[in-house]
């Protein structure tokens, strides 16, 4: 395993995002997986059990989320928003039996009604092996901002 | 209740008609007047007191287009200050939270105490001798803070009648919230802090607004029915309650799971037994029927002319300001007993983030909409009223509104017409 599979894997994640490939993407995602964006200006101890945050996703609700994103009648994303999801400084931090931990920092565009929305910040990943690849055990979105605006809300995934 | 007609508002009780004009929404000249005749006037929401728990606790935050620091003095006196230096206006302090015995201006130096009062000034030798003793040094204090059951309101007119007399109906409202539990309610760590591209008055109405949730929300209807198969939640028949002073209720029994006592499978069955044993509790202390009121009602209080707390599927306590006529700053927190079971607290904030918040699964669908009503207002010229007559016959017959009704945001719209009024800040140009 080095950085440039890790990497090929962080884009083509990217890539199904972008597509608006929700299914394949959740694909990506073990069992058990968890998908966390922690409010903003959250220290990076802060545990969805105690603390108010945008999103604590276990699998079920993940998979939800996929599900509501795909009907008319989300409003927030129909017609759908264009994203471009952009990946950047990837390391591998380290290794043990919960998987790989890998760091990145990531852009996020979302373009709709004549506005764009940014979202930066950093994101971890615990990536496990999965045949000639990988699966995504967890992943969370730590925003840079202070306060989520003027975004208004996270109704894509990050 | 008497008809009006006025450029913003006509009201026509035998026709069942209530309209508001789009201007309202878009005209930086109302913006204005509700600065003046709102937000100098009327109590606003600054805290709960379990953010500023212990001595020397401090938030600062914005309230009424003030920056004001809340915060617990070293004697466990509660204060509110303007957030700027006497000296030259620079913001004093300049963290969102914290724990201080003093806080300095890092301008010149001069330095306060948790009690607002000067600590000391750089070569104070070069001011006359008495220099201070007038309280010019000093940090400004709010004109009035008041509290009641633990939230607490500041007031920017001197001569405003008491908090107490301000809540009017709202207070038996609160109380439904505070006495949830014994050891008290606290706000949970993390707020919700965004903004939305629509005028401030869109989430007034959207706050207490029963009659959209089947329709905005159905995705987030849908995802109950999944997560809760074959669970059935009887919904019963809701209420909308003119409190007094503008303030308004929708009270109604909704099919989501309420961490106090209403269970659905989805909270699992550990938590079934806390909340049997919880509501045991509640029936001991309050008796049966308060205690079904407290644990399982659902309540959407809007108390004038901002601050909403919505005791549903978990308590959120939200306030919003507008930034301009298009757009506002929200803050929403999560309210919660002291000392509940871990699992309890994970559950309600499973239920909270469900629904509510930037992330959620509703929250993000109203903020849509009300972006969209926005949107819709550019055409204001020709399309220009907006209808909130709906259940106007059966509170014209002296028939409590249904929660679906808009009795509620006409309860709203009234008192924002009445106080506008009185303060001569309607001469907006509305062109017919």
């Amino acid at each position: 395993m080095n950085r440039a599979q890790i990497e090929d894997f962080l884009y083509a994640e990217a890539e199904l995002l972008d597509t608006w490939q929700l299914e394949a993407w959740l694909a990506l995602f073990t069992e058990d997986a968890t998908y966390h964006v922690p409010s903003s200006g959250m220290g990076a101890n802060a545990s969805p059990d105690e603390h108010l945050f945008y999103i604590a996703d276990d699998r079920m609700r993940l998979n939800e989320r996929v599900a509501r994103l795909a009907k008319k009648t989300a409003y927030a994303e129909w017609p759908r928003s264009s994203t471009r999801h952009l990946v950047h400084n990837v390391r591998i931090v380290g290794e043990d039996d919960a998987g790989i931990e890998v760091r990145a920092a990531f852009v996020v565009h979302r373009f709709k009604d004549g506005n764009c929305s940014t979202y930066i910040g950093g994101a971890t990943y615990r990536l496990v092996r999965h045949s000639d690849s990988f699966q995504i055990r967890s992943k969370l979105c730590a925003l840079d901002s202070e306060v989520l605006r003027p975004q208004g809300r996270i109704s894509i995934l990050l | 209740m008497k008809n009006i007609e006025s450029p913003l508002l006509r009201s026509d009780e035998e026709a069942g008609k209530f309209l508001v004009n789009r201007r309202a929404f878009t005209d930086a000249g109302v913006l204005d007047a509700e600065t003046r005749a709102l937000f100098d006037t009327c109590w606003l929401y600054v805290g709960h007191g379990s953010e500023i728990r212990k001595p020397g606790s401090f938030v600062t935050r914005a309230v009424g287009g003030r920056n004001l620091i809340f915060n617990k003095d070293a004697k466990g006196q509660v204060g509110s200050f303007l957030n700027s230096c006497p000296h030259r206006g620079a913001t004093v302090c300049r963290e969102r939270s914290g724990n201080a015995k003093n806080f300095t201006c890092g301008y010149h130096g001069w330095v306060f105490g948790a009690d607002g009062k000067n600590r000391n000034i750089p070569g104070i030798e070069a001011y006359a001798p008495d220099f201070g003793s007038d309280g010019c040094s000093d940090l400004v204090s709010v004109p009035r803070l008041e509290s009641y059951r633990d939230f607490w309101f500041v007031c920017f007119d001197r001569n405003a009648q008491s908090l107490s007399d301000y809540l009017a109906g709202a207070k038996e409202y609160l109380d439904l919230v505070a006495d949830q539990s014994e050891a008290g309610m606290e706000i949970v760590g993390g707020a919700h802090d965004y903004s939305i591209g629509a005028n401030w008055k869109l989430l007034v109405e959207n706050s207490i607004d029963g009659y959209h949730a089947p329709v905005t929300h159905s995705t987030y209807l849908d995802y109950l029915r999944n997560a809760n198969e074959g669970h059935k939640v009887g919904i019963g028949v809701g209420a909308a309650k003119d409190l007094g002073n503008g303030h308004a209720v929708i009270e109604f029994r909704a099919p989501w799971g309420r961490p106090i006592s209403r269970w659905v499978p989805s909270m699992g069955e550990e938590a079934r037994v806390q909340m049997e044993a919880q509501y045991a509790r509640l029936e001991e202390m309050y008796g049966k029927e308060r205690a079904e009121r407290i644990a399982g009602m659902d309540r959407n209080l809007l108390i004038f002319p901002n601050l909403c707390v919505l005791d549903i599927l978990a308590i959120t306590v939200r306030t919003f300001y507008p930034r301009a006529p298009d757009r506002m700053d929200v803050t929403g927190w999560a309210m919660a007993p002291i000392g509940e079971s871990s699992g309890m607290r994970r559950n309600r904030l499973n239920n909270f983030l469900e629904f509510l918040g930037p992330g959620g699964f509703a929250t993000p669908d109203d903020v849509e909409m009300l972006e969209q009503c926005q949107k819709g207002y550019a055409n204001a010229k020709e399309a220009g009223w907006n209808d909130i007559s709906r259940g106007m016959r059966r509170e014209l017959a002296g028939k409590p509104g249904g929660q679906q009704d808009e009795l509620q945001m006409r309860t709203f719209w009234r008192r924002w017409h009445e106080l506008l009024a009185a303060r001569n800040a309607l001469s907006v140009r509305v062109e017919a």
